[in-house]
């Protein structure tokens, strides 16, 4: 099991690199001279010289991405070009609203989307089971900044019961969460459904059922344990979706978070943020998935005794 | 998935594959209705320039913020515009960015599957780590670095939606791509001479297709909804454009006043994007009918 997890854990390596790679490259695939970028558009040439001598762009590129990936390991990742403040300060602030806004949605989407998935495959055919798929495919296809503007005006704009948005107490957590949520929980039940099929048609289950075990024990106990563990791999899968959706979300509901920061950067071409920005999501995004392999060998008795 | 094979039926003829797939996707009462809709909303589009009963852009400030009425079935917006025939021009937009952006996103990536699964070796390994270089930024995220990289607009946005989408059909291609090259009749073409991108466009091209349709289908939706997504950010179609992202983040502002605005631009994305999903299910479940449970 351990030589598994190391050579996973190795395996990730060359995609790391990759991404930091692509990310140096960024700022080098950008329309116009990078020195002048940061120096800004009022700038003489010797201050776009001076910059560029400060920043190291005169050196060649394999030494600048050395540079690059030595300041990237010790956390220095520039200056934000709109406050001139570090970017590391900057998203430091902002990464926890972002990271509380996803687990909460990873949290209510997967229990959710686990029961109608389970639900919908028990009673496979009927009307809890064709509730539960159109749910899920209108929530497939929901746009999820339609359902924060719904939510906001429904909530706060009409009833007055929720904040527009922000960040602080626990109701600024119920919209945004929701909205994030939904499309997961979507996913999940679709997902858990079909696994959950697939796995009643096994001989275990069968047996079970031959032996007398009660229906609530077969269900929980013996098939759902056994859906587990491609329900495990979607889940992580779905962190990149969450990812992602917190981008759009926190521009919804104005959310002090590093999605928002994201969008801003890019309206206002602020690209030391940008460039950090977009490596900080696909390494936690790799993260994931490399914890999700961790959790997959404990799921599956299969690959741990080996 | 596995490819269409001839099926036998009860009487012992056998049913050419594309019968037998017409046959059982005919028989998907929800698919029909989203083709259905689907045809209509593209004939709507193509033609909205006589279809539309107001000029999109026109502007009529006597009848500014109008809630719906006989005259204008949508409402107006804050120029006084028919909201009604911006979603109809709208959907010009939408259904353009999302066709271009998955058939440029399917042509590069199922000749990259191809190319990777037919050859092997050093060319799979690259292909195949270029596939994950590009998963490894999630969703949206690829899209807005390349908007970072191009700069915002609706053109931009239908590269990098294309970009986001081509790893998905390369995986599909190259894997479709690895049983075919087992298959009989491409050793055959190989034995009695075929070139090697003959034998990819005759004979295993074809072979990818039904999985690259069902994909297609699906992929479409994701990629309105992630175009929609970008110009409500601002990273997309720019106002005045009838984008229906960019006029629902048009509409924000009014919600309370003028609910109409966020009403029905959000509605035309939940329905277009719905249509989609459901065609692909279907057209899934008619490919493969083991699939049908799931």
């Amino acid at each position: 099991m351990l030589s598994y997890l190391i050579k996973r854990l190795l395996g990730a390596i060359p995609v790391v690199l990759m991404v930091t790679l692509a990310v140096f490259a960024f700022v080098h695939l950008l329309p116009g001279d990078p020195a002048r970028l940061v120096a800004g558009p009022e700038a003489t040439a010797q201050d776009v010289e001076a910059v560029r001598t400060a920043l190291g762009l005169d050196k060649p590129l394999p030494q600048q991405f050395a540079t690059y990936l030595s300041n990237t390991v010790q956390g220095d990742f520039g200056t934000s070009l709109k406050t001139r403040r570090p970017v590391a300060e900057e998203i430091g602030m902002r990464l926890m609203p972002t990271i509380w806004l996803t687990v909460f949605a990873m949290v209510w989407a997967v229990a959710v989307g686990l029961l109608i998935g389970v639900i919908s495959a028990v009673r496979r055919g009927r009307w809890p089971d064709y509730t539960g798929m159109i749910v899920a495919v209108s929530g497939i296809s929901f746009p999820p900044f339609w359902l924060g503007l719904l939510l906001i005006n429904l909530f706060s704009v009409r009833l007055g019961w929720l904040p527009t948005g922000g960040y602080g107490t626990w109701q600024h957590f119920i919209m945004p969460s929701f909205t994030l949520g939904l499309g997961v929980a979507a996913v999940m039940a679709r997902f858990t459904r079909s696994a959950f099929i697939e796995i009643a048609r096994e001989d275990y289950v069968r047996t079970a059922r031959a032996k007398g075990v009660p229906e609530r024990r077969v269900i929980w106990r013996h098939s759902l344990r056994n859906a587990l563990i491609p329900i495990i791999t979607m889940v992580g899968l779905q962190f990149g979706f969450l990812l992602g959706g917190s981008i759009v979300v926190e521009s919804v509901f104005s959310w002090p978070g590093v999605g928002r920061l994201l969008v801003d950067s890019v309206s206002y071409r602020d690209y030391p943020v940008i460039q950090a920005l977009v490596l900080m999501f696909s390494l936690q995004f790799i993260l994931i998935n490399l914890l999700v392999d961790v959790l997959y060998v404990f799921a599956n008795p299969e690959i741990r005794y080996k | 998935m596995t490819a269409l094979s001839p099926t036998t039926d009860t009487v012992g003829k056998t049913r050419k594959p594309f019968a037998e797939f017409c046959r059982r996707f005919l028989r998907q009462k929800v698919a029909l209705l989203a083709l259905a809709f689907l045809v209509a909303l593209v004939f709507t589009a193509v033609f909205a320039p006589w279809v539309a009963p107001y000029d999109p852009s026109a502007p009529d400030y006597m009848n500014v913020l109008q809630g719906p009425s006989a005259a204008h079935w949508a409402g107006t917006d804050t120029y006084g515009r028919d909201i009604f025939s911006r979603i109809l021009w709208g959907a010009r937009i939408s259904l353009a960015v999302g066709f271009l952006s998955v058939t440029l996103g399917a042509i590069g990536g199922v000749g990259m599957g191809i190319v990777a699964g037919y050859y092997g070796g050093w060319t799979d390994s690259l292909v195949m780590r270029l596939c994950d270089l590009l998963l490894a930024f999630p969703g949206i995220l690829l899209a807005i670095a390349v908007i970072a990289i191009l700069g915002p607009g609706i053109t931009n946005v239908i590269y990098a939606v294309a970009i986001f989408s081509i790893p998905v059909f390369a995986r599909l291609a190259r894997g479709t791509t690895l049983q075919l090259k087992q298959a009989v009749y491409v050793d055959a073409a190989r034995a009695v001479g075929v070139a090697d991108p003959v034998i990819m466009l005759r004979h295993i091209l074809p072979g990818t297709l039904p999985n690259v349709i069902v994909y297609f289908s699906m992929r479409i939706g994701t990629s309105i909804l992630t175009a929609a997504a970008l110009s409500f950010i601002g990273l997309g179609a720019q106002p005045p454009s009838p984008e229906w992202g960019a006029m629902l983040a048009d509409g924000r502002t009014y919600m309370g006043v003028a609910d109409h605005l966020t009403l029905f631009p959000g509605l035309a994305i939940f329905l277009t994007v719905l249509g989609f999903n459901l065609l692909g299910d279907g057209l899934r479940d008619a490919l493969d009918p083991k699939l049908r449970s799931h």
